[in-house]
């Protein structure tokens, strides 16, 4: 409320025609004219032969100094015109190409893709809930969907248990910090990272040859067979689902480490003298404290284990029954052409989210009220 | 006095538990990785022939780690291989250096554009009144959580209509668009709390909005920055799909995270490839980890999910 308020609106039907019409073009104009010059320049240097490393220079300034003109050109504009115009204006110079692009890449890409979720492999023929049919009928589709499961319940459940008893016995030990360093560390590496890292694990070699991977490496030191882990089914899914905890483990243990600060001393102290064992307090007192950020951190991992694709991709490239909705929906896309399924995939995934973006919204609101 | 004896040794005991546990969890999430550290140094015969804890078993193999297989993955010259058997094999290695730069390419604009976007409409959702200001945001609210995958298809058939595909510009905006919810979230939780005296005092010194931003709001604001800037390196560094969606598989525009699924696919045994790949392409994240790990669990305790 510090500069123009919503009483300083334009009144009469050709100031509001003005007023709006301004509006859209300083939220969508300026941003598109700024596209439209960087595009150019940038079909211009994909095309031109000059040195590698030159383009890329030219690029990154091209990029970020375009977006950065484009802000200080539109304000200079809207500083130009009367003080009235400019009140109503200025605003959208500075959320207007925050959202041109939220519209461009997330808002109509949702109802475009449910439009195409009705059409065929082509796009062009209308076929109503096929894609869906399909979805729910194909083998492939149902096999990623209860892997999608799994992934779910047993990757969401287990890196927040091992992240809650990480944060429990790193806050009592001395060691805390580079404990907790150690394990967050993983959070840095990409999940195709993480899939060498994995599958150097996981390698088979025949018996009778020396065991390079450490799993089939310990198996085979106590006598037992060398096995191709990643091809077992359904127990690979499991074997994927592990590299998920070691990367997401660090994230809620960092969380959950936080909130176990916030637990007041003074109610465990009151309760130990009350004489409750360790295991009590864990379950009556520390576990109540931090519900909310249990519920947060669950959230945030079960949505990245919905959409889970990069692990599956470089691990098995969904072979041996581990395709999940994400993998499948790449292969609608790029291997089948079939837009209309790849879509409805996509739709699926929305849909499952839903209720999380309800939850935010209610949040959201009641922290404005 | 045995009461204290006995209270000293239950201490004691739990002091073992707890660090004897954490000592333990520790371990399994670190050898995985350590393993793969060890092996990008061994020679090409030792990896695919002996574990790598064979450093440990036998000591004397040692000497002979060296950094061979970097300069091979880096460099994409062809090296001879002497097999054991004594017939010799010719390899061309990948070249991750250009994929290593076309990261940096990437990876620079992808992060500081929806910084600087998101930043201006914070500012504008927390310090500025104008209708739809409430819907507005709102919607940013509702798309934090919207997956990606429902943008693929859609923004795919633009970016051929403008013949965008494979190029950085392409890829810039889909990181852009698809970090801005959360990167707008968390830069107005912070910017909607600073005092309202100095934005307010600047007013009276007769600043416009576009001074103040930028000459009050951007520095007060770098801790948030700061934490979401490494949000953002993070994913886009480390990011496959989009990559593989709107670049393509083109060589000249490849990013290190398809170089190294590439491997994956098709040097699968070739383990001195793949560990020197690895581990090319978690050096920069890791650095950035290290040195901004503060910021980082900041921004993670500010709230973030991205969809």
């Amino acid at each position: 409320m510090v500069h123009g308020s919503e009483k300083e609106q334009p009144h009469g039907p050709l100031e509001w025609i003005m007023a709006n019409g301004g509006r859209f073009a300083i939220s969508l104009f300026v941003p598109i004219v700024t596209f439209v010059v960087m595009w150019q320049v940038f079909i211009w240097l994909r095309d031109s032969h000059a040195s590698k490393p030159i383009i890329a220079i030219v690029a990154i300034i091209w990029g970020v100094g375009g977006v950065a003109l484009l802000f200080v050109v539109s304000n200079w504009v809207v500083e130009q015109l009367p003080m009235k115009w400019m009140k109503v204006l200025q605003p959208y110079v500075f959320v207007g190409p925050a959202l041109a692009i939220l519209a461009w890449y997330l808002a109509i890409p949702t109802v475009r893709s449910l439009i195409l979720s009705f059409y065929d492999a082509s796009g062009i023929n209308f076929i109503g809930l096929d894609n869906y049919v399909f979805a729910f009928t194909d083998k492939a589709m149902l096999e990623s969907f209860r892997n999608n499961i799994l992934w779910m319940v047993v990757g969401t459940s287990l890196s927040v248990i091992f992240g809650l008893l990480i944060a429990v016995l790193a806050d009592r030990s001395k060691f805390e910090t580079i404990a907790k360093s150690l394990i967050f560390l993983p959070m840095a590496i990409s999940f195709v990272g993480a899939g060498v890292i994995w599958r150097f694990v996981y390698f088979y070699k025949p018996p009778g040859q020396e065991q390079i991977g450490l799993l089939n490496a310990i198996v085979t030191a106590f006598g037992g067979q060398p096995l191709g882990w990643l091809t077992i089914r359904p127990w690979n899914n499991f074997l994927l689902i592990i590299i998920l905890i070691w990367l997401q483990t660090g994230f809620a243990m960092v969380l959950l480490s936080a909130a176990l600060k916030g637990v007041p001393g003074e109610l465990m102290e009151a309760a130990r003298i009350d004489g409750a064992t360790e295991i009590q307090i864990f379950f009556w007192i520390i576990i109540p404290c931090i519900q909310g950020t249990i519920v947060t951190v669950s959230t945030t991992i079960l949505i990245a284990t919905l959409k889970i694709f990069d692990i599956v991709f470089v691990m098995t490239n969904g072979l041996y029954g581990t395709e999940v909705m994400a993998s499948q929906q790449y292969k609608q896309m790029f291997k089948f052409q079939h837009f209309g399924r790849g879509s409805a995939v996509a739709i699926i995934l929305l849909i499952a989210v839903i209720p999380v973006m309800i939850y935010n919204l209610k949040q959201f609101r009641q922290r404005e009220a | 006095m045995g009461n204290a004896n006995s209270l000293r040794q239950q201490r004691l005991i739990s002091d073992i538990l707890v660090n004897g546990g954490l000592f333990l969890l520790c371990f399994i999430w670190t050898v995985p990785t350590f393993g793969v550290f060890v092996s990008s140094f061994r020679t090409r015969d030792d990896i695919s022939q002996t574990g790598w804890w064979t450093i440990f078993t036998n000591p004397a193999t040692i000497t002979t780690l060296n950094l061979e297989n970097y300069n091979n993955v880096l460099t994409g010259k062809e090296y001879v291989y002497k097999s054991p058997s004594g017939d010799e094999r010719r390899e061309k290695g990948p070249n991750l250096s250009q994929s290593f730069m076309n990261s940096l390419t990437v990876v620079i604009p992808a992060t500081v554009i929806p910084i600087l976007i998101a930043a201006f409409a914070a500012y504008g959702f927390a310090w500025m009144r104008f209708p739809g200001r409430k819907m507005f945001f709102v919607m940013v609210v509702a798309l934090l959580v919207v997956p990606l995958q429902i943008a693929l298809i859609p923004v795919l058939r633009d970016y051929t209509k403008l013949g965008l595909n494979g190029t950085f510009l392409a890829i810039w905006l889909a990181h852009t668009g698809f970090g801005l919810p959360l990167a707008t979230y968390l830069l107005f939780n912070y910017i909607s709390q600073l005092p309202r005296d100095i934005i307010e005092s600047a007013f009276i010194d007769g600043a416009s909005h576009f001074t103040i931003f930028i000459r009050l709001i951007l520095p007060l604001s770098t801790p948030a920055l700061a934490s979401f800037a490494i949000f953002q390196f993070l994913w886009v560094w480390n990011d496959l799909l989009v990559a593989l969606v709107f670049l393509g598989s083109k060589p000249d525009v490849s990013v290190l995270q398809q170089q190294l699924q590439n491997l994956v696919g098709t040097k699968g045994q070739d383990w001195h490839l793949l560990t020197a790949g690895a581990f090319i392409t978690m050096f920069v994240p890791l650095v950035v980890f290290f040195s901004l790990q503060r910021y980082f669990v900041r921004g993670l305790l500010a709230g973030s999910v991205k969809g």
